[in-house]
Protein backbone atom coordinates (compact mmCIF):
# COMPACT_ATOMS: atom_id res chain seq x y z
CA UNK A 1 0.00 0.00 0.00
CA UNK A 2 2.89 2.39 1.08
CA UNK A 3 4.58 1.60 -2.04
CA UNK A 4 1.89 2.22 -4.28
CA UNK A 5 1.21 5.91 -2.27
CA UNK A 6 4.93 6.54 -3.35
CA UNK A 7 4.50 4.93 -6.96
CA UNK A 8 1.77 7.46 -7.42
CA UNK A 9 3.14 10.79 -5.69
CA UNK A 10 6.53 9.74 -8.33
CA UNK A 11 3.88 9.43 -11.05
CA UNK A 12 2.86 12.66 -10.44
CA UNK A 13 6.44 14.51 -10.33
CA UNK A 14 7.58 12.73 -13.50
CA UNK A 15 4.11 13.53 -15.34
CA UNK A 16 4.59 17.24 -14.53
CA UNK A 17 8.36 17.33 -15.75
CA UNK A 18 7.30 14.53 -18.73
CA UNK A 19 4.29 16.90 -20.25
CA UNK A 20 6.07 20.01 -19.59
CA UNK A 21 9.07 18.66 -21.26
CA UNK A 22 6.47 18.04 -24.25
CA UNK A 23 5.65 21.18 -24.63
CA UNK A 24 8.65 23.23 -24.29
CA UNK A 25 10.27 20.77 -27.45
CA UNK A 26 7.35 22.24 -29.62
CA UNK A 27 9.71 25.23 -29.46
CA UNK A 28 12.53 23.58 -30.85
CA UNK A 29 13.62 25.18 -34.23
CA UNK A 30 10.38 28.16 -34.68
CA UNK A 31 12.33 30.12 -31.47
CA UNK A 32 12.07 33.72 -31.47
CA UNK A 33 15.74 33.63 -31.47
CA UNK A 34 18.67 31.55 -32.14
CA UNK A 35 19.70 31.59 -28.29
CA UNK A 36 16.23 31.63 -26.80
CA UNK A 37 15.62 28.37 -28.64
CA UNK A 38 18.43 26.70 -28.01
CA UNK A 39 17.48 28.13 -24.26
CA UNK A 40 14.07 26.50 -24.27
CA UNK A 41 15.27 23.52 -25.35
CA UNK A 42 17.97 23.02 -23.22
CA UNK A 43 14.86 23.38 -20.14
CA UNK A 44 13.21 20.98 -22.48
CA UNK A 45 16.04 18.43 -22.03
CA UNK A 46 16.55 19.09 -18.34
CA UNK A 47 12.78 18.07 -18.23
CA UNK A 48 12.72 14.48 -19.99
CA UNK A 49 16.08 13.96 -17.84
CA UNK A 50 14.41 13.96 -14.27
CA UNK A 51 11.61 12.49 -16.17
CA UNK A 52 13.11 9.53 -16.10
CA UNK A 53 15.66 9.39 -12.91
CA UNK A 54 11.47 9.38 -11.41
CA UNK A 55 10.05 7.13 -13.61
CA UNK A 56 12.95 4.96 -13.29
CA UNK A 57 12.97 4.78 -9.74
CA UNK A 58 8.74 4.81 -10.07
CA UNK A 59 9.11 1.32 -12.12
CA UNK A 60 11.64 0.25 -9.32
CA UNK A 61 9.18 0.94 -6.54
CA UNK A 62 6.30 -0.60 -8.17
CA UNK A 63 8.63 -3.65 -9.07
CA UNK A 64 6.08 -5.35 -11.73
CA UNK A 65 8.55 -5.21 -13.93
CA UNK A 66 7.29 -1.99 -16.15
CA UNK A 67 10.14 0.61 -17.71
CA UNK A 68 10.56 4.50 -17.37
CA UNK A 69 9.13 3.67 -21.40
CA UNK A 70 5.81 1.69 -20.04
CA UNK A 71 5.17 4.83 -18.17
CA UNK A 72 5.50 7.16 -20.44
CA UNK A 73 4.26 6.07 -23.28
CA UNK A 74 1.52 3.47 -22.55
CA UNK A 75 -0.81 5.35 -19.84
CA UNK A 76 -3.57 7.20 -20.62
CA UNK A 77 -4.70 10.39 -19.92
CA UNK A 78 -6.71 9.67 -17.39
CA UNK A 79 -4.15 8.06 -15.82
CA UNK A 80 -1.53 10.91 -15.61
CA UNK A 81 -1.40 12.71 -12.61
CA UNK A 82 0.69 16.51 -13.93
CA UNK A 83 -1.07 19.47 -13.43
CA UNK A 84 -3.41 21.33 -15.84
CA UNK A 85 -1.07 24.44 -16.00
CA UNK A 86 1.97 22.17 -17.69
CA UNK A 87 -0.52 20.29 -20.61
CA UNK A 88 -1.98 24.13 -21.66
CA UNK A 89 -0.83 25.02 -25.59
CA UNK A 90 2.59 26.97 -25.64
CA UNK A 91 1.06 29.93 -27.35
CA UNK A 92 3.03 32.65 -28.21
CA UNK A 93 6.38 33.15 -26.59
CA UNK A 94 5.20 35.48 -24.08
CA UNK A 95 2.63 32.75 -22.88
CA UNK A 96 5.36 29.84 -22.91
CA UNK A 97 7.44 32.47 -20.41
CA UNK A 98 4.09 33.31 -18.04
CA UNK A 99 3.57 29.74 -17.91
CA UNK A 100 7.05 28.66 -17.31
CA UNK A 101 7.86 30.52 -14.90
CA UNK A 102 4.12 29.98 -12.36
CA UNK A 103 5.48 26.40 -13.06
CA UNK A 104 8.95 27.34 -12.05
CA UNK A 105 8.70 29.19 -8.96
CA UNK A 106 6.19 26.51 -7.86
CA UNK A 107 9.20 23.71 -9.03
CA UNK A 108 12.16 25.66 -7.31
CA UNK A 109 10.07 25.37 -4.23
CA UNK A 110 8.95 22.04 -4.26
CA UNK A 111 12.19 20.48 -5.03
CA UNK A 112 13.94 22.56 -2.25
CA UNK A 113 11.14 21.46 0.26
CA UNK A 114 12.35 17.80 -1.35
CA UNK A 115 15.95 17.84 -0.42
CA UNK A 116 14.62 16.87 3.20
CA UNK A 117 12.51 14.26 2.00
CA UNK A 118 12.75 11.34 4.49
CA UNK A 119 13.13 9.04 0.97
CA UNK A 120 16.71 9.05 0.48
CA UNK A 121 16.14 8.55 -3.43
CA UNK A 122 13.68 11.18 -4.20
CA UNK A 123 16.17 13.81 -2.16
CA UNK A 124 18.87 12.68 -4.13
CA UNK A 125 16.89 13.19 -7.45
CA UNK A 126 15.55 16.49 -6.13
CA UNK A 127 19.30 17.79 -5.62
CA UNK A 128 20.40 16.42 -8.94
CA UNK A 129 17.07 18.43 -10.15
CA UNK A 130 17.30 21.60 -7.98
CA UNK A 131 20.58 22.42 -9.95
CA UNK A 132 18.49 22.46 -12.98
CA UNK A 133 15.68 24.17 -11.80
CA UNK A 134 17.21 27.01 -10.17
CA UNK A 135 18.89 28.01 -13.37
CA UNK A 136 15.01 27.32 -15.42
CA UNK A 137 13.67 29.87 -12.33
CA UNK A 138 16.32 32.75 -13.29
CA UNK A 139 15.65 32.15 -16.93
CA UNK A 140 11.90 32.39 -16.79
CA UNK A 141 12.04 35.29 -14.38
CA UNK A 142 14.14 37.29 -16.41
CA UNK A 143 12.25 36.81 -19.59
CA UNK A 144 8.96 38.15 -17.33
CA UNK A 145 10.86 40.80 -16.63
CA UNK A 146 12.18 41.90 -19.90
CA UNK A 147 9.16 41.47 -21.70
CA UNK A 148 6.42 42.75 -19.19
CA UNK A 149 8.54 45.91 -19.14
CA UNK A 150 9.36 45.75 -22.64
CA UNK A 151 7.15 47.21 -25.31
CA UNK A 152 3.77 48.60 -25.07
CA UNK A 153 2.68 45.28 -27.22
CA UNK A 154 5.35 43.38 -25.22
CA UNK A 155 3.55 44.51 -22.08
CA UNK A 156 -0.12 44.05 -22.98
CA UNK A 157 0.75 40.06 -24.10
CA UNK A 158 2.28 39.38 -20.91
CA UNK A 159 -0.45 40.92 -18.96
CA UNK A 160 -3.06 38.67 -21.16
CA UNK A 161 -1.26 35.49 -20.76
CA UNK A 162 -0.90 35.99 -16.93
CA UNK A 163 -4.18 36.75 -16.71
CA UNK A 164 -5.51 33.76 -18.55
CA UNK A 165 -3.52 31.35 -16.90
CA UNK A 166 -3.71 32.53 -13.48
CA UNK A 167 -7.01 30.19 -12.69
CA UNK A 168 -4.43 27.09 -13.57
CA UNK A 169 -2.07 28.19 -10.72
CA UNK A 170 -4.03 27.21 -7.51
CA UNK A 171 -4.04 23.24 -8.54
CA UNK A 172 -0.16 23.99 -7.34
CA UNK A 173 -0.89 24.07 -4.16
CA UNK A 174 -3.92 21.14 -4.32
CA UNK A 175 -3.17 18.35 -2.14
CA UNK A 176 -4.06 15.04 -3.65
CA UNK A 177 -4.92 12.12 -1.24
CA UNK A 178 -1.45 10.77 -1.87
CA UNK A 179 0.09 14.07 -1.00
CA UNK A 180 -2.19 14.26 2.11
CA UNK A 181 -0.63 10.67 3.21
CA UNK A 182 2.74 11.35 2.39
CA UNK A 183 2.96 13.99 3.92
CA UNK A 184 2.86 12.58 7.56
CA UNK A 185 5.60 10.29 7.48
CA UNK A 186 7.47 13.06 5.50
CA UNK A 187 8.14 11.64 1.89
CA UNK A 188 5.64 14.34 0.22
CA UNK A 189 6.09 18.13 0.53
CA UNK A 190 3.06 19.85 2.08
CA UNK A 191 2.40 22.46 -0.06
CA UNK A 192 0.46 23.96 1.91
CA UNK A 193 3.79 25.34 3.50
CA UNK A 194 5.39 26.64 -0.28
CA UNK A 195 2.26 28.93 -0.63
CA UNK A 196 3.26 32.08 0.43
CA UNK A 197 6.56 31.65 -0.91
CA UNK A 198 5.72 31.30 -3.76
CA UNK A 199 2.72 34.36 -3.98
CA UNK A 200 5.78 36.42 -2.84
CA UNK A 201 8.59 35.64 -5.65
CA UNK A 202 5.92 35.94 -8.25
CA UNK A 203 4.57 39.58 -6.94
CA UNK A 204 8.62 40.35 -6.93
CA UNK A 205 9.14 39.14 -10.43
CA UNK A 206 5.60 40.12 -11.80
CA UNK A 207 6.39 44.41 -10.08
CA UNK A 208 9.52 44.49 -11.82
CA UNK A 209 8.05 43.08 -14.97
CA UNK A 210 5.43 45.63 -14.00
CA UNK A 211 2.92 43.36 -14.73
CA UNK A 212 -0.40 43.34 -12.44
CA UNK A 213 -0.62 39.88 -10.24
CA UNK A 214 -4.55 38.50 -11.26
CA UNK A 215 -7.06 38.66 -7.85
CA UNK A 216 -7.44 34.88 -6.57
CA UNK A 217 -10.75 33.81 -8.10
CA UNK A 218 -12.23 30.47 -9.10
CA UNK A 219 -9.19 27.84 -10.12
CA UNK A 220 -9.23 25.22 -12.00
CA UNK A 221 -8.22 21.44 -10.45
CA UNK A 222 -8.00 18.00 -11.99
CA UNK A 223 -5.00 16.91 -13.00
CA UNK A 224 -3.74 15.37 -9.96
CA UNK A 225 -6.48 12.98 -10.08
CA UNK A 226 -6.49 12.49 -13.89
CA UNK A 227 -9.41 14.92 -14.68
CA UNK A 228 -7.37 16.48 -17.52
CA UNK A 229 -8.07 19.51 -20.33
CA UNK A 230 -8.97 18.05 -23.95
CA UNK A 231 -5.72 19.03 -24.45
CA UNK A 232 -3.66 16.43 -23.21
CA UNK A 233 -5.20 13.56 -25.21
CA UNK A 234 -3.68 15.29 -28.07
CA UNK A 235 -0.29 15.69 -26.83
CA UNK A 236 -0.39 11.80 -25.56
CA UNK A 237 -1.44 10.35 -29.02
CA UNK A 238 1.09 12.29 -30.69
CA UNK A 239 4.06 11.23 -28.05
CA UNK A 240 3.02 7.85 -27.80
CA UNK A 241 2.67 7.12 -31.27
CA UNK A 242 5.26 4.59 -32.03
CA UNK A 243 4.89 2.47 -29.28
CA UNK A 244 0.96 2.18 -29.51
CA UNK A 245 1.50 1.53 -33.45
CA UNK A 246 3.92 -0.83 -32.92
CA UNK A 247 3.71 -2.84 -29.04
CA UNK A 248 6.50 -4.55 -27.69
CA UNK A 249 9.27 -3.45 -30.10
CA UNK A 250 12.72 -2.18 -29.34
CA UNK A 251 14.13 0.95 -30.57
CA UNK B 1 51.40 48.45 -51.43
CA UNK B 2 50.09 47.44 -55.23
CA UNK B 3 46.77 44.90 -55.70
CA UNK B 4 48.69 42.69 -57.46
CA UNK B 5 51.36 42.52 -54.89
CA UNK B 6 48.48 42.27 -52.00
CA UNK B 7 47.15 39.01 -53.74
CA UNK B 8 50.50 37.40 -54.61
CA UNK B 9 51.50 37.94 -50.71
CA UNK B 10 47.83 36.70 -49.62
CA UNK B 11 48.58 33.70 -52.09
CA UNK B 12 52.31 33.08 -50.56
CA UNK B 13 50.62 32.78 -46.98
CA UNK B 14 48.17 30.55 -48.42
CA UNK B 15 50.54 28.30 -50.29
CA UNK B 16 52.25 28.03 -47.26
CA UNK B 17 49.66 26.96 -45.23
CA UNK B 18 49.30 30.30 -43.03
CA UNK B 19 45.62 30.64 -41.83
CA UNK B 20 43.73 34.15 -42.76
CA UNK B 21 42.50 35.89 -40.13
CA UNK B 22 39.80 38.60 -40.02
CA UNK B 23 41.88 41.12 -39.49
CA UNK B 24 44.54 40.41 -42.68
CA UNK B 25 44.16 41.44 -46.17
CA UNK B 26 42.16 39.75 -48.46
CA UNK B 27 40.99 39.47 -52.07
CA UNK B 28 37.43 40.83 -52.36
CA UNK B 29 36.27 37.70 -53.85
CA UNK B 30 37.77 35.46 -51.12
CA UNK B 31 35.82 37.55 -48.89
CA UNK B 32 32.73 37.17 -51.05
CA UNK B 33 32.92 33.48 -51.76
CA UNK B 34 33.36 33.13 -47.84
CA UNK B 35 30.49 34.82 -46.57
CA UNK B 36 28.49 32.65 -49.28
CA UNK B 37 29.79 29.23 -47.83
CA UNK B 38 29.95 29.89 -44.51
CA UNK B 39 26.38 31.68 -44.25
CA UNK B 40 24.84 28.83 -46.42
CA UNK B 41 26.64 26.46 -44.11
CA UNK B 42 24.97 28.36 -41.47
CA UNK B 43 21.86 28.21 -42.97
CA UNK B 44 21.81 24.76 -43.65
CA UNK B 45 22.28 24.21 -40.13
CA UNK B 46 19.15 26.12 -39.10
CA UNK B 47 16.82 24.75 -41.55
CA UNK B 48 18.39 21.12 -40.80
CA UNK B 49 17.11 21.79 -37.35
CA UNK B 50 13.35 21.34 -38.80
CA UNK B 51 13.19 17.92 -40.65
CA UNK B 52 14.72 16.47 -37.75
CA UNK B 53 12.79 18.21 -34.88
CA UNK B 54 9.80 16.88 -36.73
CA UNK B 55 9.95 13.42 -34.91
CA UNK B 56 10.92 15.16 -31.30
CA UNK B 57 7.47 15.21 -30.45
CA UNK B 58 7.03 11.42 -31.84
CA UNK B 59 10.57 10.14 -30.42
CA UNK B 60 9.74 6.33 -30.29
CA UNK B 61 11.30 6.54 -25.92
CA UNK B 62 12.70 8.67 -23.44
CA UNK B 63 16.05 7.95 -24.49
CA UNK B 64 15.66 8.27 -28.24
CA UNK B 65 13.55 11.53 -27.68
CA UNK B 66 16.79 13.30 -25.54
CA UNK B 67 19.53 11.85 -27.88
CA UNK B 68 17.29 13.63 -30.72
CA UNK B 69 16.55 16.75 -28.89
CA UNK B 70 20.15 17.16 -28.11
CA UNK B 71 21.45 16.74 -31.93
CA UNK B 72 18.95 19.16 -32.64
CA UNK B 73 20.23 21.81 -30.55
CA UNK B 74 24.04 20.57 -31.64
CA UNK B 75 22.72 21.56 -35.09
CA UNK B 76 21.40 25.18 -33.76
CA UNK B 77 24.86 25.56 -31.96
CA UNK B 78 26.75 24.78 -34.97
CA UNK B 79 24.71 27.77 -36.67
CA UNK B 80 25.84 30.00 -33.90
CA UNK B 81 29.51 29.47 -34.42
CA UNK B 82 29.14 29.56 -38.19
CA UNK B 83 27.01 32.68 -37.97
CA UNK B 84 29.74 34.39 -35.97
CA UNK B 85 32.16 32.93 -38.03
CA UNK B 86 30.52 34.77 -41.09
CA UNK B 87 30.62 37.90 -38.93
CA UNK B 88 33.74 38.16 -38.55
CA UNK B 89 33.81 38.78 -42.64
CA UNK B 90 31.57 42.17 -42.23
CA UNK B 91 28.27 40.66 -42.46
CA UNK B 92 25.45 40.76 -39.29
CA UNK B 93 23.27 37.71 -38.46
CA UNK B 94 19.77 39.57 -39.12
CA UNK B 95 21.15 40.56 -42.53
CA UNK B 96 22.04 36.93 -42.98
CA UNK B 97 18.62 35.43 -41.74
CA UNK B 98 17.15 38.00 -43.85
CA UNK B 99 18.65 36.15 -46.67
CA UNK B 100 17.80 32.91 -46.09
CA UNK B 101 13.95 34.19 -45.28
CA UNK B 102 13.46 35.80 -48.52
CA UNK B 103 14.84 32.90 -50.59
CA UNK B 104 17.86 34.84 -51.62
CA UNK B 105 20.45 32.76 -49.68
CA UNK B 106 20.57 28.90 -50.50
CA UNK B 107 21.15 26.06 -47.97
CA UNK B 108 21.45 22.34 -48.30
CA UNK B 109 19.17 20.76 -50.54
CA UNK B 110 19.04 17.53 -48.28
CA UNK B 111 16.86 19.31 -46.19
CA UNK B 112 13.70 19.69 -48.47
CA UNK B 113 12.84 15.87 -48.23
CA UNK B 114 10.58 14.74 -45.58
CA UNK B 115 11.01 12.82 -42.51
CA UNK B 116 8.41 10.79 -43.16
CA UNK B 117 9.07 7.63 -40.77
CA UNK B 118 10.71 7.39 -37.14
CA UNK B 119 13.55 5.51 -39.65
CA UNK B 120 14.20 8.65 -41.27
CA UNK B 121 16.06 10.17 -38.01
CA UNK B 122 18.25 7.14 -38.40
CA UNK B 123 18.68 7.58 -41.98
CA UNK B 124 19.58 11.60 -41.67
CA UNK B 125 22.29 10.31 -38.65
CA UNK B 126 23.80 7.80 -40.95
CA UNK B 127 23.80 9.10 -44.30
CA UNK B 128 23.31 12.95 -44.05
CA UNK B 129 25.41 13.41 -41.51
CA UNK B 130 27.94 10.81 -43.02
CA UNK B 131 28.27 12.76 -45.87
CA UNK B 132 28.32 16.24 -44.11
CA UNK B 133 31.28 15.05 -41.49
CA UNK B 134 32.96 13.88 -45.31
CA UNK B 135 32.87 17.54 -46.51
CA UNK B 136 33.32 19.09 -43.26
CA UNK B 137 36.41 17.74 -41.88
CA UNK B 138 38.73 18.51 -44.75
CA UNK B 139 37.19 22.54 -43.60
CA UNK B 140 39.22 22.24 -40.64
CA UNK B 141 42.17 22.61 -42.33
CA UNK B 142 40.18 25.77 -44.24
CA UNK B 143 42.94 28.53 -45.39
CA UNK B 144 40.16 30.98 -43.37
CA UNK B 145 40.59 30.39 -39.69
CA UNK B 146 37.66 31.23 -37.62
CA UNK B 147 35.68 28.80 -40.37
CA UNK B 148 38.33 26.45 -39.71
CA UNK B 149 38.16 26.55 -36.18
CA UNK B 150 34.22 26.71 -35.86
CA UNK B 151 34.92 23.13 -38.26
CA UNK B 152 36.84 21.00 -35.62
CA UNK B 153 33.95 21.60 -32.90
CA UNK B 154 31.17 20.89 -35.75
CA UNK B 155 32.88 17.92 -36.98
CA UNK B 156 33.12 16.29 -33.28
CA UNK B 157 29.76 16.64 -32.47
CA UNK B 158 28.84 15.23 -36.46
CA UNK B 159 30.87 12.06 -35.94
CA UNK B 160 29.05 11.29 -32.96
CA UNK B 161 25.51 12.23 -34.84
CA UNK B 162 26.55 9.24 -37.56
CA UNK B 163 26.93 6.85 -34.73
CA UNK B 164 23.89 7.54 -33.16
CA UNK B 165 21.92 7.33 -36.45
CA UNK B 166 23.37 4.07 -37.65
CA UNK B 167 22.91 2.65 -34.17
CA UNK B 168 18.82 3.66 -34.62
CA UNK B 169 19.10 1.61 -38.16
CA UNK B 170 20.73 -1.28 -36.52
CA UNK B 171 18.46 -1.28 -33.70
CA UNK B 172 15.77 -1.07 -36.71
CA UNK B 173 17.28 -4.22 -38.62
CA UNK B 174 17.44 -6.36 -35.12
CA UNK B 175 13.64 -5.89 -34.54
CA UNK B 176 10.65 -6.58 -36.41
CA UNK B 177 9.94 -7.34 -40.60
CA UNK B 178 7.97 -3.89 -40.18
CA UNK B 179 10.93 -2.20 -38.73
CA UNK B 180 13.24 -3.61 -41.30
CA UNK B 181 11.15 -2.45 -43.73
CA UNK B 182 11.11 0.87 -42.31
CA UNK B 183 14.63 1.03 -42.48
CA UNK B 184 14.81 -0.21 -45.51
CA UNK B 185 12.02 2.26 -47.12
CA UNK B 186 14.41 5.22 -45.52
CA UNK B 187 17.50 4.60 -47.19
CA UNK B 188 15.46 3.97 -50.61
CA UNK B 189 14.47 7.69 -49.92
CA UNK B 190 17.60 9.26 -48.28
CA UNK B 191 20.48 7.55 -50.55
CA UNK B 192 20.30 9.51 -54.00
CA UNK B 193 19.81 13.56 -52.00
CA UNK B 194 22.48 12.13 -49.95
CA UNK B 195 25.01 11.79 -53.24
CA UNK B 196 23.71 15.01 -54.55
CA UNK B 197 25.05 16.93 -51.25
CA UNK B 198 28.53 16.84 -52.37
CA UNK B 199 27.20 18.87 -55.33
CA UNK B 200 27.67 18.94 -59.11
CA UNK B 201 30.38 16.73 -60.99
CA UNK B 202 33.76 18.43 -61.28
CA UNK B 203 33.06 18.98 -64.68
CA UNK B 204 29.90 21.03 -63.97
CA UNK B 205 31.47 22.92 -60.48
CA UNK B 206 32.88 26.07 -61.78
CA UNK B 207 34.38 27.37 -58.72
CA UNK B 208 35.61 24.71 -57.48
CA UNK B 209 39.02 25.24 -59.39
CA UNK B 210 39.22 28.93 -57.22
CA UNK B 211 38.28 27.75 -54.38
CA UNK B 212 41.68 25.27 -53.97
CA UNK B 213 43.87 27.41 -54.99
CA UNK B 214 42.78 29.05 -52.27
CA UNK B 215 42.67 26.28 -50.39
CA UNK B 216 39.10 26.86 -49.04
CA UNK B 217 38.43 23.66 -50.33
CA UNK B 218 40.82 20.32 -50.38
CA UNK B 219 38.97 17.81 -52.36
CA UNK B 220 36.98 18.06 -55.26
CA UNK B 221 33.09 16.78 -55.31
CA UNK B 222 33.69 13.80 -56.54
CA UNK B 223 36.46 12.66 -54.75
CA UNK B 224 33.96 13.17 -51.55
CA UNK B 225 31.68 11.77 -53.47
CA UNK B 226 33.66 8.44 -54.15
CA UNK B 227 34.83 8.30 -50.62
CA UNK B 228 31.44 8.71 -49.29
CA UNK B 229 30.52 5.62 -51.65
CA UNK B 230 33.35 3.34 -50.30
CA UNK B 231 32.54 4.02 -46.95
CA UNK B 232 28.64 3.57 -46.96
CA UNK B 233 28.94 0.11 -49.48
CA UNK B 234 30.74 -1.31 -46.20
CA UNK B 235 28.48 0.17 -43.05
CA UNK B 236 25.41 -0.86 -45.14
CA UNK B 237 26.48 -4.67 -45.14
CA UNK B 238 27.04 -4.30 -41.43
CA UNK B 239 23.54 -2.97 -41.21
CA UNK B 240 22.28 -5.89 -43.46
CA UNK B 241 20.41 -2.86 -45.98
CA UNK B 242 20.60 -2.75 -49.38
CA UNK B 243 21.93 0.31 -50.93
CA UNK B 244 19.37 1.77 -53.68
CA UNK B 245 21.68 1.73 -56.78
CA UNK B 246 21.80 -1.85 -59.06
CA UNK B 247 25.09 -0.76 -60.33
CA UNK B 248 27.17 -0.46 -57.58
CA UNK B 249 29.89 -2.66 -57.63
CA UNK B 250 33.49 -3.01 -56.28
CA UNK B 251 36.29 -1.87 -59.30
CA UNK B 252 39.76 -3.58 -58.93
CA UNK B 253 41.26 -1.30 -61.15
CA UNK B 254 40.40 1.61 -59.65
CA UNK B 255 40.45 0.20 -56.43
CA UNK B 256 36.60 2.27 -55.62
CA UNK B 257 33.24 1.15 -55.83
CA UNK B 258 31.25 2.05 -58.94
CA UNK B 259 27.93 3.82 -58.61
CA UNK B 260 24.96 4.55 -61.13
CA UNK B 261 23.89 7.63 -62.93
CA UNK B 262 23.19 10.63 -60.18
CA UNK B 263 19.51 12.34 -61.24
CA UNK B 264 21.12 15.84 -61.71
CA UNK B 265 18.00 17.05 -63.20
CA UNK B 266 16.00 16.37 -60.13
CA UNK B 267 19.23 18.21 -57.95
CA UNK B 268 18.98 21.18 -60.05
CA UNK B 269 14.73 21.48 -59.89
CA UNK B 270 15.44 21.25 -55.95
CA UNK B 271 18.27 23.83 -55.67
CA UNK B 272 15.70 25.92 -57.79
CA UNK B 273 12.96 25.62 -55.01
CA UNK B 274 10.87 22.73 -56.34
CA UNK B 275 11.91 20.30 -53.79
CA UNK B 276 9.06 18.56 -51.65
CA UNK B 277 9.26 20.68 -49.17
CA UNK B 278 11.41 23.64 -49.83
CA UNK B 279 8.46 26.26 -49.59
CA UNK B 280 7.29 24.64 -46.69
CA UNK B 281 10.72 24.91 -44.55
CA UNK B 282 10.99 28.55 -45.89
CA UNK B 283 7.59 29.52 -44.45
CA UNK B 284 8.71 27.63 -41.35
CA UNK B 285 11.47 29.80 -41.02
CA UNK B 286 9.78 33.04 -41.90
CA UNK B 287 7.05 32.28 -39.43
CA UNK B 288 9.58 31.59 -36.43
CA UNK B 289 11.22 35.17 -37.47
CA UNK B 290 7.83 37.30 -37.74
CA UNK B 291 6.23 35.80 -34.58
CA UNK B 292 9.63 36.53 -32.77
CA UNK B 293 10.02 40.31 -34.32
CA UNK B 294 7.69 41.12 -30.93
CA UNK B 295 10.23 39.41 -28.24
CA UNK B 296 13.15 40.38 -29.97
CA UNK B 297 11.56 44.60 -30.01
CA UNK B 298 10.61 44.21 -26.25
CA UNK B 299 14.37 42.44 -25.47
CA UNK B 300 15.92 45.64 -26.91
CA UNK B 301 13.37 48.28 -25.66
CA UNK B 302 13.82 47.03 -22.54
CA UNK B 303 17.73 46.57 -22.50
CA UNK B 304 17.63 50.50 -24.03
CA UNK B 305 15.25 51.35 -20.87
CA UNK B 306 17.74 49.54 -18.28
CA UNK B 307 20.84 51.28 -19.70
CA UNK B 308 18.90 54.60 -19.18
CA UNK B 309 18.06 53.97 -15.75
CA UNK B 310 21.47 53.07 -14.99
CA UNK B 311 22.72 56.30 -16.38
CA UNK B 312 20.36 58.36 -14.82
CA UNK B 313 20.88 56.83 -11.63
CA UNK B 314 24.96 57.42 -11.92
CA UNK B 315 24.26 60.53 -12.66
CA UNK B 316 21.70 61.37 -9.29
Amino acid sequence: MKENLLLDYLLQLGDNALVLGQRLAEWCGHGPILEQDMAITNISLDLFGQTRNLFQYAAKVEGKGRTEDNLAFLRDAIQFKNVLLVELPNGDFGRTIVKQFLYDAYNFLNYTALLNSTDKQLAAIAEKSLKEVTYHLRFSSEWMIRLGDGTAESHQRMQTALDDLWMYTGELFEMSEVEKELVKTGVAVDLEKLKSDWSKKVREICDEATLKVPENGWMQKGGKTGVHTENLGFLLADMQYLQRAYPGQQW
Amino acid sequence: MKEADLEQKFQDKIDAEIRIEPRDWMPEKYRKTLIRQISQHAHSEIVGMLPEGNWISRAPSLKRKVGLIAKVQDEAGHGLYLYSAAETLGIDRDTMFQQLNSGKAKYSSIFNYPTITWADIGAIGWLVDGAAIMNQVPLCRCSYGPYARAMVRVCKEESFHQRQGFEILMTLMNGSQEQKDMAQNAIDRWWWPSMMMFGPTDDDSPNTVQSMKWKIKRYTNDELRQKFVDVCVDQAKVLGITLPDPDLKWNEERGHYDFGKINWDEFWNVVKGNGPCNKQRLKTRNEAYDNGKWVREAAMAYSEKRAARKAAGKVA
